[in-house]
């Protein structure tokens, strides 16, 4: 076993994710039985290699670097638009639970 | 009009010949997708009120008789992990389950200024999370061939809508086997372009270094089409490199012979089904009496690369899918006191099972003191893979194998084993990894009238030549 349970319940405050007890029961097998298949990796030495860190490694006139623009690409959103979507919003500000005890 | 018959070409020249119109046609589809759809579930949204609208432009553009663009009329559809302004987006997730985006993704705008009619956002798997559409959070997509088995993932709708004539192209995405995979299980032809060939802006991201959009089509000349349409540097997305896009659609129609056509030993071993064996190397023999040269290869690493992936995607989603928070759009809890409380209840009952598992396994990966052992190493075999394929592109023009190992599976079979579903993605992930284009071909059908897909895989940026092997095996 890789991981236990204080590592799930770890891993899912780091990922702010709220489990129920069965999907604890449920991931602590999963995750085990997958991270057991990815040790096969360590059957490769990889001491001289580098890490994959560019998709399009294409250098020169290829490469995607453009001039500096002011005003961006596109305009902002209008506010209405912007909140649209919002669970909860008062016409100007997103609206959360309180954040500070007082 | 029979809708089989209905192609890109043969759709716009109906337009354009005035036999139909673009909203006759946009009716007739939707008619079928009232008729059949409740018992495939490929579409999540219609946006007719867009797809008329759209097609009245062009019917108006034919009664003057202007010549259409080159999908004028043609009835297409899109998968919903790339945002339509105005249209409901959800990537097949609860937590984006009212989520009407402000903007339309620019593969779905280039499909649309091309002239195409956007039927709707057909159904995933959450985020693109999957082998089979089971993990969908609405309902899942059967197999058009056989109602009793999967139609693939992660883009099963896009391919089920295809293969059941519920659209005439459709967009997909691609970052495991997600265009290519469900092609081959639903018999029809799906592209995956090389990493930066179509901007990605507008696609909600999965794993950044992976996700690719692509088409699925009827025929291999309709995939070339969309991926002409598609295709080209984006300033909305600085990933989409500049490289000239070319004719895709002349070019198919080059000769193959003199081709060199890799095998990969590694594609044939342990676990591939003795019906898909038989079809591919049908498939390869057909392609050699084609004037191909046949030419063994090896890709030594290839057993390394799904846990590879299922390491660099995982960590990349579980960064990714942070932004869905209950704050600005999509879904939230309704009963936390606190906000680090409404967060964690937000995600919890927001995403589904395997969106959470991933987002754990990616979460470790990353967390302090596997970073190493996990993330770095995975990386770094990914390096090894992508030599593996510079070394075999320098033998081969082209890589032929199977799409996947089996035919499409039935439903609920590998629902309780994850690591048995990520193994259906066994013979695509690498080309992802690697950033190479890969496009599945129909080869066959297994006894139970399965369809098997063959793999064709291809040098960074050269889609022409797989697409012109695709089409010679296609057309002979």
């Amino acid at each position: 076993m890789k991981i236990s349970e204080k590592d799930v319940s770890y891993v899912a405050d780091l990922a702010h994710l709220e489990l129920t007890g069965e999907e604890r029961v449920r991931f602590l097998r999963d995750l085990n039985s997958i991270l057991d298949y990815v040790d096969r990796l360590n059957e490769l030495d990889t001491s001289q290699v580098q890490p994959m860190a560019q998709m399009t490694d294409l250098g020169g006139d290829a490469a995607t670097l453009r001039e500096d623009i002011h005003e961006g690409l596109r305009k902002s959103l209008p506010h209405d638009i912007a909140l649209a979507n919002a669970p909860d919003a008062d016409g100007t500000f997103f609206r959360v639970p309180k954040v500070i005890e007082r | 009009m029979d809708p089989q018959s209905l192609t890109i070409a043969a759709t716009r020249a109906a337009v354009q010949e005035r036999r139909t119109t673009a909203t006759a046609l946009a009716e007739d589809f939707y008619q079928r997708i009232e008729k059949q759809d409740a018992l495939i579930g490929a579409y999540l949204t219609l946006s007719k009120e867009r797809a008329l609208a759209k097609a009245a432009e062009i019917d108006a553009l034919a009664a003057k008789g202007r010549e259409l663009p080159p999908l004028g009329g043609v009835p297409v559809a899109i998968k919903d992990v790339m945002v339509t302004r105005g249209v409901r987006t959800t990537a097949g997730s609860k937590i984006l389950g009212n989520y009407v985006p402000p903007y339309d993704c620019t593969a779905v705008a280039r499909m649309e200024s091309a002239g195409a009619v956007v039927l709707g956002k057909l159904n995933c798997d959450e985020f693109a999370m999957g082998s089979s559409n089971e993990n969908s959070a609405w309902r899942p997509v059967r197999n058009p061939r056989d109602l009793s088995r999967v139609p693939g993932g992660s883009s099963g709708g896009s391919a089920a809508a295809v293969a059941a004539n519920m659209a005439v192209a459709t967009l997909g995405s691609d970052t495991g086997g997600s265009i290519r995979q469900p092609a081959s299980f639903c018999g029809v032809v799906g592209l995956m372009p090389t990493y930066g060939r179509v901007s990605r802006y507008g696609l909600i991201a999965f794993a950044s270094s992976l996700d690719r959009i692509g088409p699925l089509a009827k025929t291999v000349k309709d995939a070339a089409l969309v991926l002409r349409t598609i295709a080209g540097r984006d300033p909305m997305d600085s990933s989409s490199v500049d490289v000239p896009v070319p004719d895709y659609v002349s070019e198919l129609g080059k000769p193959v012979r003199g081709l060199k056509l890799g095998v990969p030993k590694e594609y044939f071993g342990e676990g591939l089904d003795d019906e898909v064996r038989k079809a591919v190397e049908t498939a390869i023999q057909k392609l050699a009496t084609l004037g191909c040269e046949i030419v063994p290869i090896s890709l030594p690493h290839t057993k390394y690369a799904i846990p590879t992936y299922y390491i660099v995607a995982t960590a990349e989603a579980s960064s990714n899918l942070a932004r869905f928070d209950g704050v600005r759009y999509g879904y939230r809890a309704g009963d936390a006191r606190t906000l680090s409380e409404m967060y964690r209840r937000t995600r919890g009952q927001g995403f589904g099972a395997e969106v959470k598992r991933r987002i754990m396994l990616g979460a470790y990966a990353l967390s302090a003191g596997y970073y190493d052992a996990y993330y770095l190493k995975a990386q770094k075999v990914r390096t090894l893979l992508a030599q593996d394929f510079a070394e075999a592109f320098k033998k081969v023009d082209a890589i032929v194998t199977p799409t996947s190992p089996t035919a499409a599976f039935k439903l609920g079979e590998k629902v309780d084993d994850p690591l048995a579903m990520y193994l259906a993605d066994i013979f695509t992930v690498t080309a992802d990894l690697v950033g190479i284009p890969g496009i599945s071909v129909p080869c066959g059908e297994t006894k139970e009238r399965l369809p098997i897909g063959l793999q064709i895989l291809g040098k960074h940026f050269d889609e022409a030549t797989i697409l012109q092997v695709g089409n010679a095996f296609e057309q002979n």
